[in-house]
């Protein structure tokens, strides 16, 4: 069987060769370990410095908005739900796309690993069985590949794209909400009391710098001028007031509701491994239980807080 | 220079009596990483550590400073009237376990806030009442390179004091006065003799160990518009930037910020922010024109500044001591040493480059 490399390889050539699109998006090695970089390929060598392994976790789906260009793109569940997200917000047309579906496997925290290993690490094996080998100056550690995954894909229940025109492998085994439960830290946070939860956000929130890496990571948000950033009027201070870095924190999750796939790009890009999902999460956990409604599953309808229907049900205001 | 022996058993006592002349700042592990915090009362520095996650720079230079003050109530005589706050003070502080790249981003920034024009007097100030007990780095990380950006991992020419660590003792390099006042307050006074040789050894050891470096002898020659205008270096790694700033406020040299005015409750503050040449609002005219409206050009200008304006601007390296933190933090792994490696071997007659990390 080849490797998922191989066929990313294979099919970007063919589609570039026949001139089917202007550039193929996909990941280079990083020059770091647990750091793939996102990249483009206009030609057969560039395609050569393609790569697929569990270092795959920002979301390419941010890399295509407003483009012009007809890209080739991989996509594994999340990316391709952000795909759709941005045909339905008019980001990106269709027809523009020739979207490589990836049947994903999950990424690796980069957080975990690095507070696991005894020192820096310096080279990453992903063994493909399911094991990754961490080896640093002093040590190597394996470890099981499911217990160091990604929060967001260790719970997530769409790893095979939505939509594609071509599969680099085939499908996976869809994981099922009765068997993972994707809302288990959403509930332990929604039964602390509103004390503990204050002193909960508190302490998330205590290292957070402002860097905005988790909204620039996002494929949802390319407002050319996001609210924390608006002069006139200021909405939100620049220093890092508790106030204002929640303030930032709430009103970016708000604006994400309904959108968010869940891709863990955000957090992937924490500098200091803020789990910002604490809330992009419950709210994605709200649309479901409110709207039945789950981002990205169609080219075709508006997210929820983005339409009005009589009927909705709107338990909250009544 | 005068070298001192501080056996370990004796090091938490010192650091006591220090803490009735200084406060104390040193490396701490929070949550997964370390961090250089304020120690409290009986707190020691956690001396096994790397180096923390994001650079120290705040201990001078603070993220949000109130550098100004006054009232908002309209009844009062200094009524949008800004003063230095009262409360304002410049304790004396010693950074306990800074390591020698951080230290050698002082004078780096130091040539930002100290001019013949212009002397910013709150990083001086904090600057000056801050005294620098380093710690040479034996194991240095696999992304550092501060050998070849005018650093080292045994560099002193910027620390107070340097310790090395030496099993059941530190050796303490007493390099300044400020240095000596430190350890004369410490009661540390037990000198070693004859080490010169074996200090010597472990810094070429150390050395030898750093594994990567940059390549800068020929970003001085460049000619400026060439690499202003090479799209082959730029457009790559441009395309894969988010503009987070990441970079920049992790990096010990840079220096830029923005001042704000906000009110509180009947008291108005003007302060400083750290802020990024990544951000879009960086560069904004009122006029609403952007000059580096587009991330190619936000991502050009932190790389020009960093390697080829200051080099030519200040004639002293670049603006850069090798920490590695902007290469392991970035999240889209671009890396200062592939740039700088690309702008040094930039030929413009073919317009190509080598982009290495070595
Ligand atoms: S990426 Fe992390 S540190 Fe930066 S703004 Fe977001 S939560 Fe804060
Ligand atoms: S909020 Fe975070 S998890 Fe949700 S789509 Fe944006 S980056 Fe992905
Ligand atoms: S950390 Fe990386 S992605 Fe973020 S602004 Fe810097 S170079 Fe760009
Ligand atoms: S540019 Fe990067 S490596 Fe150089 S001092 Fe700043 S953070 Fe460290």
């Amino acid at each position: 069987m080849k490797s998922y490399t191989d066929n990313i390889k294979e099919i970007s050539k063919r589609l570039l060769k026949e001139d089917k699109v202007d550039m193929v998006i996909g990941y280079r090695t990083g020059s770091v370990p647990l750091m793939h970089q996102p990249f483009f390929a206009q030609n057969q060598e560039e395609v050569d410095e393609f790569v697929w392994d569990s270092n795959c976790g920002l979301n390419l789906a941010n890399y295509i908005t407003d483009r012009t260009e007809r890209i080739g793109i991989l996509a594994t569940g999340c990316n391709s739900r952000n795909i759709a997200v941005h045909i339905v917000e008019g980001k990106i047309k269709r027809e523009q796309l020739y979207i490589i579906g990836i049947p994903c496997k999950g990424m690796v925290d980069r957080h975990k690993l690095s507070a696991m290993a005894d020192g820096d690490i310096t080279s990453v094996e992903d063994e493909n069985n399911g094991s990754i080998t961490i080896t640093g100056q002093n040590f190597s550690k394996t470890v099981d590949k499911a217990e160091v995954l990604q929060e967001n894909c260790s719970v997530c229940v769409h790893r095979n794209p939505v939509i594609y025109d071509e599969l680099a492998a085939e499908e996976v085994t869809e994981q099922k909400r009765d068997d993972v439960d994707p809302y288990a830290r959403v509930k332990e946070i929604e039964a602390l009391s509103p004390e503990e939860k204050w002193a909960h956000f508190d302490d998330l929130l205590s290292d957070c710098i402002r860097c905005y890496a988790c909204r620039n990571a996002c494929p949802l948000c390319y407002c050319p001028l996001c609210f924390v950033d608006e002069s006139n009027p200021q909405w939100v201070g620049k220093s890092i007031d508790h106030t204002d870095v929640r303030t930032f924190h709430f009103l970016r999750a708000y604006h994400c509701a309904g959108r968010c796939t869940d891709c863990g790009a955000c957090v992937r890009s924490c500098p200091v491994g803020i789990n910002v999902r604490d809330f992009t999460k419950k709210l994605e956990k709200d649309c479901l239980e409110l709207f039945d409604w789950e981002a990205g599953l169609n080219t075709e309808q508006r997210p929820p807080l983005d339409t009005y229907r009589p009927d909705d049900p709107e338990e909250f205001i009544k | 220079m005068k070298v001192i022996r501080i056996d370990k058993n004796d090091w938490a006592e010192g650091i006591e009596k220090i803490r009735k002349t200084y406060s104390l700042i040193g490396p701490v592990k929070e949550k997964f990483y370390h961090i250089f915090a304020n120690l409290g009362s009986g707190q020691m520095p956690d001396m096994e550590f790397t180096n923390s996650r994001i650079s120290p720079k705040y201990i001078i230079y603070p993220q949000s400073e109130i550098i100004l003050k006054c009232s908002m109530n309209a009844e009062e005589e200094d009524y949008k009237i800004y003063r230095e706050p009262e409360d304002k003070e410049y304790k004396e502080k010693a950074v306990l376990g800074i390591r020698p790249c951080d230290a050698d981003s002082l004078p780096v920034v130091m040539r930002n806030f100290d001019t013949d024009e212009y002397k910013d007097p709150y990083w001086l100030r904090a600057f000056e009442t801050t005294t620098l007990v380093g710690l040479a780095c034996d194991a240095p990380c696999p992304s550092c390179f501060c050998t070849s950006a005018g650093s080292g991992p045994y560099n002193h020419k910027n620390l107070d004091v340097m310790l090395i660590d030496n099993k059941d003792h530190y050796l303490a390099e007493i390099i300044t006065e400020k240095g000596e006042k430190l350890a004369e307050a410490a009661g540390w006074q037990d000198k070693a003799e004859g080490i010169a040789d074996e200090i010597a050894k472990r810094k070429s050891d150390a050395e030898s160990k750093i594994e990567s470096n940059v390549h800068t002898d020929n970003l001085a020659k460049q000619p400026l518009l060439d690499l202003y205008e090479a799209t082959s270096i730029w457009e790559k790694a441009a395309f894969a930037c988010i503009n987070c700033g990441t970079c920049t406020y992790v990096c010990p040299t840079c220096w830029c910020f923005d001042i704000q005015d906000e009110v509180y409750g009947r008291e108005g503050f003007r302060i400083r922010n750290w802020d990024s040449c990544m951000y879009p609002l960086f560069t904004l005219h009122a006029s609403a024109h952007n000059p580096r409206g587009t991330k190619l050009a936000r991502l050009r200008q932190r790389f020009m500044h960093k390697l080829k304006y200051y080099v030519d601007k200040y004639e002293n390296g670049i603006q850069c001591t090798g920490c590695g933190r902007c290469v392991r933090l970035c999240p889209v792994n671009i890396d200062i040493r592939r740039i700088c490696n690309m702008m040094n071997s930039y030929d413009p007659e073919t317009c190509t480059c080598e982009a290495t990390v070595s």
